[in-house]
């Protein structure tokens, strides 16, 4: 056997710090796509850049892009233009409010013997993302109401909390189907699968031709509703459900995929049992079979979340952001503020999603994913 | 199955696989249309409602040949490449995050980060040389760390790591993109495959780490444990134990992060413009100033689903049973 062959002097060098060496390439790839851009980027996020002859010049503005984009002349594309909210949305902020502080003063009552550092750390996480979540409550709400326009960040939330869950619902249905004992259970799996091998440019040139009322597929059917004049990208709401429904189709695959993978390794005997239980297929479903897969659909619902934060192509090339900016996405917000030369607020731009994304992921994990995953 | 619930079972899948494969019908018919019967309103079948060209594909292949060529033969390489490399890198790391307990201390990751501020402030404000302050900078952790080790109490353990390399994911390439392109463009590797290759494996790296990490929790240790009281090292046990029996898992990583790097499109953008074109620009590139060219783009779209497809019917069974592995834990 050549196990028993005397190690070189290099070989044993390489066993004594196995455990170094193999984490190391990672970290340090990682490190390398990660220190730079991050301090190039919050450096520009900080300045405003001016064409020069010759180049550039960076001025230092500190947190003026911020300011423009929150408080100032952006103010209505990133977040909106808000309207006062009506006694419907106010209640409903209100409740919003009230389970949230419920929620926190529960979190210290239980946790009040703990370590005190941990007790601070948790409940400023929680503080956090109860602010955050509430303010952005209020933005959506406000946006919306009459009178009110959204900006690019209520449209990002609309393509991620939609989309994902939109996707996340149809994936599971599909799931279920294709998991029970049917014929052509592998045809069915490559068909679904097939959406999410077409890049993404593509499905958003796809989806513009088909969603063409004039010529696209479906004119007879435009045509028979006397639409063949509705001009989709002309209405915000309308433009925006086609760029859902393109992500929809490319992204369902994916959940229905992991899912079903989900779904078959669960033990049969088990929903076998419930059944001689007489259970019913409701019952069967909510205790038996989604305490099995949810900490698979807690994976899948998460990756998904930090994937959608990140919508471009579709909305570039099927509204170019239109009408006006209502399909405009954050990266797509981020691209065009660096198409007309404005680095520092396509930086500030990035750095704002950036922090509602962890916000929002951090969270999911925490509050849903840990308590789907059980003890 | 009732035969009503049957019913209702198929209607639903077709109805699904109906949506899933119009789209791409639909772009496959357009690859043999002319321009007149986009334009003039919808033609459905070939044959039927109008007579197929193959103009669109002599286009493709005739008249630009190595300009399909090129960016087609750029794609194969870099996603290839970068999925080897990610694929090697990132299991390695995985495999080492469910065997081995890591301890960062808090202090050495404060100290590295307390540098790392201090090299900005002093390059960005003070002007000093960015290798000189990195040089110091990386001269002084040493150091310091050599000092203070035993120090440091408290410790990051395997997640917190896992998190850090998930959380790489999460900042938009929008952002991320222009600090990369003046990376590549101070080492002169702009519009190389090298960059697209580095780029990639980078930016795929996180959901490597995380896909494989659950496919190697699922080996039982026992198996590794003979292996090494019969002598065997770590890297041999990894070679000849571990990755063989997660080739079920790296099947369907491998499928997951190439189709990811097949597609990519906007880093694709800053970091090549001729040499290293792939793919994706060349399918948004066919948006002439005339409107998008439907014919030409629907070529190309063919082309680039093609061999995925092939592909994934070849690792159907890996995946299948891949993601099943994986998907246990989560």
């Amino acid at each position: 056997m050549s196990s028993h062959r005397e190690p070189s002097a290099l070989g044993r060098f390489l066993e004594r710090h196995a455990d170094q060496i193999l984490i190391w390439p990672a970290v340090l790839l990682l490190l390398a796509f990660s220190i730079f851009p991050t301090i190039a980027s919050a450096t520009l996020a900080l300045s405003r850049l001016d064409l020069a002859p010759g180049g550039f010049t960076l001025t230092f503005v500190g947190l003026r892009n911020f300011q423009r984009l929150l408080f100032g002349s952006q103010q209505d594309h990133l977040l909106g233009t808000m309207a006062p909210l009506g006694p419907l949305a106010t209640g409903l902020w209100l409740a919003a409010a009230g389970l949230v502080l419920v929620g926190i003063a529960r979190y210290v009552v239980r946790n009040l013997g703990r370590e005190p550092l941990a007790l601070v750390v948790g409940l400023f996480g929680r503080v956090l993302a109860a602010l955050l979540f509430l303010a952005l409550l209020a933005l959506v709400l406000s946006t919306n109401a009459p009178g009110g326009f959204p900006g690019s960040l209520v449209t990002t939330l609309v393509y991620v909390l939609g989309g994902v869950s939109i996707q996340f619902l149809l994936g599971l249905g599909l799931a279920l189907l294709v998991a029970r004992p049917i014929k052509g259970r592998r045809f069915f799996r490559v068909v679904f699968f097939l959406p999410l091998m077409v890049t993404p440019v593509g499905i958003a040139y796809g989806f513009r031709m088909l969603a063409d009322t004039g010529k696209g597929p479906l004119a007879p059917i435009w045509q028979a509703f006397g639409l063949e004049e509705f001009a989709w990208a002309a209405d915000p709401w309308a433009a925006r459900i086609v760029v859902m429904i393109g992500d929809t189709w490319q992204w369902t695959p994916f959940m229905f995929l992991v899912l079903l993978a989900a779904l078959e390794t669960q033990p049969k005997d088990q929903v076998e049992a419930a059944w001689l239980d007489g259970a019913g297929p409701w019952q069967v479903f909510r205790f038996v079979t989604w305490p099995a897969i949810a900490p698979v659909a807690a994976t899948v619902v998460l990756i998904r979340l930090i994937e959608a934060f990140k919508i471009i192509d579709l909305p570039n090339v099927l509204t170019n952001g239109g009408p006006g900016f209502a399909t405009e996405s954050l990266t797509l917000h981020a691209f065009i503020a660096w198409r007309t030369q404005d680095l520092g607020g396509s930086a500030a731009v990035g750095y704002i999603l950036l922090f509602v994304a962890v916000v929002t992921c951090t969270s999911f994990v925490n509050f849903l994913a840990k308590r789907a995953r059980g003890p | 199955m009732s035969p009503l619930g049957a019913f209702f079972t198929y209607a639903a899948l077709g109805v699904w696989a109906f949506v899933c494969l119009f789209p791409l019908y639909w772009i496959f018919v357009t690859s043999f249309k002319l321009p007149i019967h986009v334009n003039d309103g919808p033609v459905y079948v070939p044959f039927v409602d109008f007579t197929p060209s193959l103009h669109a594909w002599e286009y493709i292949f005739v008249d630009l040949r190595n300009d399909t060529l090129r960016p087609y033969l750029n794609s194969v390489v870099v996603a290839l490449a970068s999925t080897c490399l990610s694929l090697l890198v990132g299991s390695l790391a995985a495999y080492a995050l469910t065997r081995v307990t890591y301890r960062v201390s808090l202090g050495a990751v404060g100290l590295f980060l307390a540098l790392l501020a201090a090299t900005v402030v002093a390059v960005v404000l003070a002007g000093v040389p960015w290798w000189l302050a990195a040089a110091v900078a990386i001269a002084l952790l040493v150091l310091l760390l050599r000092a203070l080790a035993g120090r440091f109490r408290r410790h990051l353990g395997n997640d917190d790591i896992l998190f850090w390399m998930i959380s790489n994911r999460i900042l938009p390439p929008v952002v991320a993109v222009l600090p990369i392109y003046m990376m590549f463009q101070k080492v002169g590797l702009l519009d190389t495959h090298l960059a697209l290759i580095l780029t990639y494996a980078a930016v795929n790296l996180p959901i490597v780490v995380w896909l494989m990490r659950d496919f190697f929790a699922t080996i039982p240790y026992e198996i590794e444990e003979s292996a090494q009281i019969d002598g065997a090292g770590r890297f041999r046990i990894v070679a000849t134990i571990i990755l063989p029996l997660a080739r079920a898992g790296l099947a369907a990583t491998f499928l997951l992060v190439l189709i990811l790097a097949w597609n990519e499109y906007l880093l694709a953008l800053f970091l090549s413009t001729a040499d290293a074109q792939t793919m994706p620009l060349l399918v948004a590139g066919q948006n002439a100033t005339r409107g998008p060219q439907w014919w030409y783009m629907s070529v190309l779209i063919v082309l680039m689903v093609a061999p995925v497809v092939a592909l994934a019917i070849a690792l159907q069974r890996y995946i299948a049973k891949g993601f099943l592995v994986g998907a246990v834990k989560g």
